[in-house]
């Protein structure tokens, strides 16, 4: 897989990209259906749906009905996408989706835009640090926390036509390039990004560029240290969890989560059974989120590359 | 509707709740008020609305029932094994382990269901998506969903019936089984929902209320909904929560009614009496 980090940004901002895959896959599968819950503007699909409203459906602010339609367009054969902020796609239809969905073997790709921090000028109301670790006690879920544009394009493309519920969580605003063009990042493996011996900081979402600028600082200080994109949270790449932690011995988790619940808590339990690493967290210390731009809510929830930094050595 | 026609659809309706009982009794419980208020309902729309082969459940031309309210599974059981699609013997299995008839209806588990329904409310919604997929689909299949009174305490049967209607979904039926009873006590003392037939009406559907324990009142309201058109149906249907089985519909608690075998029993022979 071709890695092109070099810690530039992105020229392509998540919601366009992810407003023009959802009319690009529509466009190519007559059995795609997209809906929403009145946040079409936000991703720039509202005119295309306009135009074609039985293909985009516009739900309105109703987001357990949408699911629930979701899910009967499942049973008919349909391959539903379905849009809105990541609170709502998660804790407000949080049983719709695991019956109407998960339970009735009704297949729907939710998409829930604005995770964690990402959520910044709307506050706390608007910003889950839970989604995970809802859908991860949803049985036999696939769960993605999107690194950049690309690795959205690839994912949206496999979702659509997996079985059962796919939780994507992605931002609307531009990331660190990661990947180059075109390539296919598959469902499942852990994605290498740097290797080293010292330690290893497992990474997802938009804390994979503070791993990244944090290992480049510990090499500095003379720590050798690995950076694996976890972005399947579910299911988990156990193998490689366990070979980078019996490699390192140092397990740092970073995410834009809880650390109750997420991508820390499916590490500790993939590695509690051999016990062969140490391993720390740098996620949200169990709190609600606040209001503010998302470079202050980084420092004030801790997701920062300093604080990966810090976390690291404190294990050494 | 003639007198014969009436006299079958009657005596389906009977067989229908003989064969829920045979269901309780063999496990000595179950949600037996609010299936039987629907038997009359079930008799009259698989004997004369709806489009089935109970050789091929999944055939997707045919009509579509989603039982919103789960918990009415026994009585959707007894109609499916009456039809055909299971053997009858299956209704002696409710509830025990393994079981493929589930208290709450499971289209995974069970031939001839056609939606998994149970947390109140949510059927409400897989039906909306299957009337827009179906008619995406091209399909001239009408899909037919019941709620219960008490369900329509939850939001989201409120939120559906809105995109019932803004959608046009002129192949969605819904049936509103008025028995005026939840599972703590009377639905006007818990939480009045008022005049539902107004509340639908309110909401876009084209409505009419019949004696839901009328075959003949629900042969006629069903047939209007044939015509399609742009507006879902709504069809309340004032009904007695127990109906048929005096001894259930005079217990003053009959949400879900445990009971000796031995009053399963008598009930059912009650029942069996009236056949001929």
């Amino acid at each position: 897989m071709k890695i092109v980090y070099d810690g530039s940004m992105e020229s392509r901002a998540f919601k366009n990209v992810l407003g023009e895959t959802i009319l690009q896959l529509a466009a190519e599968d007559p059995d795609v259906i997209y809906l929403d819950a009145d946040l079409m503007s936000c991703i720039g699909t509202c005119q295309w749906s306009m135009e074609n409203p039985t293909r985009g459906v516009n739900c309105g602010i109703s987001e357990a009905n949408m699911i629930g339609v979701a899910g009967g367009l499942a049973a008919t054969g349909f391959k539903p996408i379905v849009h809105t902020f990541g609170p709502f796609a998660s804790r407000r239809v949080f049983d719709q989706v695991f019956l109407s969905a998960g339970y009735a073997k009704n297949d729907i790709t939710v998409i829930g835009t604005d995770p964690g921090v990402c959520a910044a000028f709307n506050g706390g109301t608007h910003m889950p640090f839970e989604d995970i670790a809802l859908y991860r006690t949803v049985p036999t879920a696939t769960i993605i926390d999107i690194t950049d544009v690309n690795m959205l394009i690839s994912v949206l493309r496999q979702c659509k036509d997996m079985p059962g519920v796919k939780y994507i969580r992605v931002g609307r605003k531009f990331a660190a390039k990661v990947f180059a063009d075109g390539e296919q990042t598959p469902i499942g493996p852990a994605i290498p990004l740097k290797e080293g011996t010292d330690a290893v900081v497992f990474a997802s979402g938009i804390m994979v560029h503070e791993a990244m600028q944090a290992a480049e600082q510990l090499e500095e200080d003379g720590v050798s240290t690995a950076v694996v994109n976890i972005f399947t949270i579910k299911p988990l790449d156990i193998e490689t969890v366990k070979k980078y932690a019996k490699q390192t011995g140092v397990v740092v988790v970073a995410e834009n989560h809880n650390r109750v619940g997420g991508l820390y808590s499916a590490v500790c339990e993939a590695l509690a059974r051999d016990m062969c690493a140490r391993v720390d967290v740098v996620a949200v210390n169990d709190e609600y989120g606040e209001v503010g731009p998302q470079d202050y809510l980084q420092q004030r929830f801790g997701l920062t590359a300093e604080h990966i930094v810090e976390t690291v050595k404190g294990l050494l | 509707m003639d007198a014969e026609k009436r006299k079958e659809l009657e005596r389906f309706a009977l067989e229908i709740r003989i064969g829920m009982l045979e269901e309780f009794k063999a496990r000595g419980f179950g949600h037996v008020g609010g299936s039987l208020s629907i038997a009359d309902a079930l008799s009259v729309l698989y004997k004369t609305q709806m489009r089935f082969d109970p050789q091929n459940p999944s055939w997707p031309e045919r009509d579509k029932l989603v039982c919103s309210k789960g918990h009415a599974g026994p009585a959707v059981y007894a109609t499916l094994a009456l039809l055909g699609y299971f053997p009858y013997e299956w209704l002696k299995t409710l509830n025990q382990p393994g079981t493929l008839l589930p208290s709450h209806c499971d289209r995974n588990k069970t031939p001839g269901i056609d939606m998994t329904t149970g947390s109140l409310g949510q059927g409400t919604s897989l039906a909306c998506g299957m009337a827009f997929g179906e008619r995406l689909r091209g399909r001239d299949t009408r899909i037919f969903l019941i709620v219960g009174d008490g369900e329509a305490n939850e939001g989201q049967v409120w939120e559906a019936c809105m995109f019932a209607a803004a959608k046009k979904l002129g192949n969605l039926v819904l049936l509103m089984d008025v028995n005026g009873k939840q599972l703590d006590g009377c639905t006007q003392d818990i939480l009045d929902t008022l005049d539902l037939g107004a509340k639908l009406e309110a909401f876009g559907f084209d409505t009419v209320r019949v004696d839901g324990n009328d075959v003949g009142a629900l042969y006629d309201a069903l047939e209007r909904t044939r015509a399609g058109g742009d507006k879902p149906y709504a069809i309340v249907m004032n009904t007695i929560k127990g109906k048929g089985v005096p001894g259930v519909e005079n217990a003053k608690s009959n949400h879900s009614m445990t009971a000796p075998k031995e009053q399963w029993e008598t009930w059912q022979q009650e029942l069996i009496a009236q056949l001929d």
